[in-house]
């Protein structure tokens, strides 16, 4: 059931951040994203704990599903953990062995940490509540000023949105032909690199074959639809900025003064 | 006898359960028992979602059972010191379109993939292959061209070699006329029958057609809904074509048309299922009635 | 005059080597002629590689023919200016479902054509909402293609191409990957918009059942039409069918078979019911002879 996994995460329920403008999602991320750098202090971190777990709550998404993304970049996390405990100088706590570990390192190991998973829950945050569709049509609108300098957004967006609809198509297919091979006593899974490498061809040759035709068709399909390129389309689901997205705005520009004004105020 | 038991696929009690605590969890298949023996020549029907495809792929052990056991010969597949490898060989499984595996250079390659993976020597692996191309009727003259390049019925062929060329002792085919023309479709059903009949491979015919199934098989085995509905000769099965009907399994249409008539006081043998046997029947009720 | 015009239409796809010399030629299409009425279901039929998918990509100028000329609602398809009305004038759907479906959400499929062709947003919210209830998958409109079956996908691919508000819809094998549920489901909603909404149905197959209801049929066979005629004509000719690589329905196959053992039967029989009924009759007949025989004698 290859079929069922969703890209990009998405978490279908009806909440305030749901219901927001995609543009407004990716904005407001951007600016709590610069938020976590401005800041070393204890306060800081209070302030965008306060920020981080009010939109938390008002999302109507499981802690558990944020929590997930944290999985995918542990190995990351451990490593900069270990290298910010012993490479910082400072006043020794522990020594183990030729390695010191010092106040400083302690301090800076959390804080890195603890900024590293705060990025990470507002970007899910914002995946999470942003169908993949939306997220293209909220980029397509924000990159829409270098149309200027001949960058093809359009066509880019429409290229973003038909890969994620095929990628599930494409997951499938490479889960039967991979079935069908085995079935010829091909075997995917022993043998050094080299071999498992060369195992691959049998899987990828008719991988590649299909996706080219299912490209052609698409392509051709399209076409017959009158598809000629971004120029001259009308949307569907036009973006329109409400009174949430204001008061959106608001409250992050409002969060990210605070933030400023504190770390002035402590200095 | 005993030795007959030993040359026989065997499904025990078969329970299988798709994506099992996750949110998509689903039963594909419930307490499903039945024997394969060598030489026989099955059909098995069932609408889409039924079950079939997952059947199928625990016949050879690409699928393991949640509970139950499949018995090769008498022997548990999945018993630790069982060699898959080599079920694989003598349970071939042909997926539907399989010109979609096509991969290599030439014909002849692609079909040398299977004894190649069985260790097969390339020598003996060429024979193989041309053995198994002569028996799906693939001229010499295609071998060192690229699998590509030939036509739909060609590359199917090709495939269907491509499995044959492990030397099977059972052939299963997933809906192998799917896409092709009148013709082209005859074509594959003779070859897979004259398989059966030349070189008695079991053949285990996986379709939609009740036409294509009525024509060449001893036995069917009906599915619905992961639960096996009818196995017995297919006069019995389609017997019951109204439950078939109420399954989403039209029996042949000729099954409806006698039916019909008997209802309007014919005196026909309701339990022809080709064009053939219908034709006679009707005759001979005409006579009577004449 | 016809919607779709054919007059002694060629077309031949050229082979290029690395070079970019032409290496082999192959005539596809060899002087077609036809004339598809208005509002007529069309069905044209023929073997794998018989040409009838390259003739309906010329329906919708996807292809332009090399020689002849094709004229769809009388214009032009050579005519480069003539490309968009032609597609906006004959939809079309394909055989593979997945291949088609350019979004992730149904509706948004659907409305895909329309916001092509510029249509304004609430008018493609109202053509969206008619196409998916005129195909039946109106409750599906915010479901994801990947969960629907075959017969639905294609009913979604329908709906996208009816919201192009098109005179006539072209399928090209729409239900060759189709389980025989899905098959139906297509043919329905096909039956349904040329009789309720009077959409010209070009319907290409290789399926003869599907063909039964058809108006007019069209059989292919090396590029040229060999056959045209009504669906009892057509079928009614068992054995120049077999040899162009085509069948007949069991039906028709049964009462052909009869016939040929001396019943009486009507050629070209297309229906169950038909057989049974003509059956009858032969039975009624043959007893009358039998009594009026008896009092003779």
């Amino acid at each position: 059931m290859i079929r069922d996994i969703t890209i990009g995460q998405y978490y279908p329920a009806e909440s305030v951040l749901h219901r927001l403008d995609p543009r407004t999602k990716i904005l407001c991320t951007l600016l709590y994203i610069i938020s976590l750098f401005l800041f070393q202090e204890w306060t800081g971190y209070l302030i965008a704990t306060v920020f981080l777990c009010t939109a938390i709550l008002l999302s109507k998404v499981p802690v558990t599903f944020i929590f997930r993304g944290v999985k995918a970049i542990m190995v990351l996390l451990v490593i900069t953990v270990v290298f910010n405990l012993f490479l910082i100088p400072g006043e020794p706590v522990v020594r183990i062995w030729k390695l010191t570990i010092t106040d400083q390192g302690i301090r800076t190991a959390v804080f890195t940490a603890f900024r590293l998973i705060y990025l990470i829950f507002g970007s899910s945050l914002m995946t999470l509540t942003t169908t993949p569709n939306q997220l293209t049509d909220g980029l397509e609108r924000l990159l829409g000023p270098l149309r200027v300098f001949r960058v093809p957004v359009s066509e880019l967006a429409m290229m973003m949105s038909i890969a994620l609809r095929f990628i599930p198509i494409l997951l499938e297919e490479t889960d039967k032909i991979m079935k069908a091979q085995t079935a010829r006593g091909a075997d995917f899974e022993s043998g050094n690199m080299i071999k498992k490498a060369k195992s691959l061809v049998p899987l990828l040759v008719p991988l590649f074959v299909s996706a080219f035709r299912r490209a052609a068709d698409l392509a051709m399909a399209m076409e017959a639809r009158c598809y000629r390129g971004g120029s001259g389309r009308t949307k569907m689901k036009p973006l329109a900025y409400g009174r949430r997205d204001a008061f959106a705005y608001l409250i992050t520009v409002a969060y990210l003064l605070l933030l400023i004004g504190v770390m002035r105020f402590t200095k | 006898m005993e030795n007959q038991y030993k040359m026989s696929l065997k499904l025990e009690q078969i329970n299988y359960i798709y994506g099992t605590h996750t949110a998509y969890e689903m039963q594909a298949l419930t307490d499903i028992s039945l024997e394969i023996h060598k030489g026989e020549f099955i059909g098995v029907i069932g609408h889409t979602g039924s079950g079939k495809s997952t059947l199928m792929q625990l016949l050879n052990g690409l699928e393991k059972p949640s509970s139950g056991r499949v018995l090769f010969e008498g022997k548990d597949i999945w018993a630790e010191d069982f060699d898959r490898k080599m079920l694989r060989s003598k349970v071939g499984l042909v997926f539907q379109y399989p010109e979609h595996q096509l991969f290599e250079t030439d014909v002849l390659s692609d079909v040398c993939f299977g004894p190649r993976n069985l260790g097969c020597s390339l020598e003996e692996a060429r024979e193989r292959a041309k053995k198994a191309l002569a028996m799906t009727g693939i001229d010499e003259k295609y071998f060192a061209d690229s699998p590509f390049d030939l036509s739909g019925g060609q590359k199917r062929r090709v495939a269907i070699a491509g499995v044959l060329a492990m030397q099977p002792d059972y052939l299963i085919l997933d809906e192998p006329t799917a896409g092709l023309d009148p013709k082209g479709r005859d074509e594959i059903l003779e070859q897979i029958a004259k398989l059966h009949r030349e070189n008695g491979i079991a053949v285990l015919l996986v379709s939609h057609s009740m036409e294509d199934v009525a024509n060449y098989v001893d036995r069917i085995i009906a599915l619905n809904q992961g639960r096996l509905m009818y196995d017995d000769v297919p006069k019995a099965v389609f017997a019951h074509y109204r439950e078939l009907a109420e399954a989403g399994l039209a029996a042949p249409n000729v099954t409806h048309i006698l039916h019909s008539l008997r209802e309007r006081g014919f005196d026909v043998d309701t339990e022809a299922v080709t064009v053939e046997d219908a034709r006679d029947t009707i005759l001979k009720a005409m006579e009577k009635s004449v | 005059m016809g919607i779709i015009r054919a007059k002694e239409v060629g077309y031949s796809y050229k082979r290029l080597n690395d070079q970019g010399e032409v290496e082999s030629v192959r005539q596809a299409l060899n002087n077609i002629t036809l004339d598809v009425a208005a509002g007529d279901f069309i069905a044209i039929l023929g073997h794998n590689g018989s040409g009838k998918s390259t003739l309906a990509k010329h329906f919708n100028a996807i292809l332009a023919p090399n020689e002849g000329t094709l004229w769809v609602d009388g214009k032009d398809s050579r005519q480069p200016e003539n490309v968009w009305d032609i597609r906006r004038t004959a939809g079309m759907v394909f055989q593979n479902p997945d291949n088609q479906i350019i979004s992730g959400v149904v509706e948004e499929d659907v409305g895909f054509g329309p916001e092509n062709m510029g249509v304004p947003t609430e008018e493609i919210w109202r053509r969206v909402e008619e196409s998916l209830r005129a195909v039946g998958m109106y409750k599906f409109r915010r479901h994801s293609p990947n969960k629907l079956s075959g017969g639905q996908k294609q009913r979604v691919a329908i709906a996208g191409v009816v919201a192009m508000r098109p005179k006539c819809i072209v399928l090209d094998e729409p239900t060759a990957m189709l389980d025989p549920t899905g098959r139906k489901e297509v043919l329905k909603t096909v039956g349904v918009l040329n009789k309720k909404e009077g959409m010209t149905i070009i319907l290409i197959t290789h399926y003869m059942e599907e063909v039964v209801s058809a108006d007019k049929v069209f059989v292919m066979d090396q590029g040229e039409v060999v056959m045209e005629g009504t669906p009892r004509e057509i079928f009614s000719q068992v054995e120049r069918l077999k040899s162009y690589r085509l069948d007949v329905p069991q039906v028709t196959l049964l009462a052909y078979e009869l016939r040929k053992q001396g019943i009486p039967l009507p050629e070209g029989v297309l229906t169950n019911e038909e057989l049974v009924e003509a059956l009858c009759r032969v039975r009624a007949a043959g007893e009358k002879q039998f009594t009026e025989n008896g009092e003779s004698v």
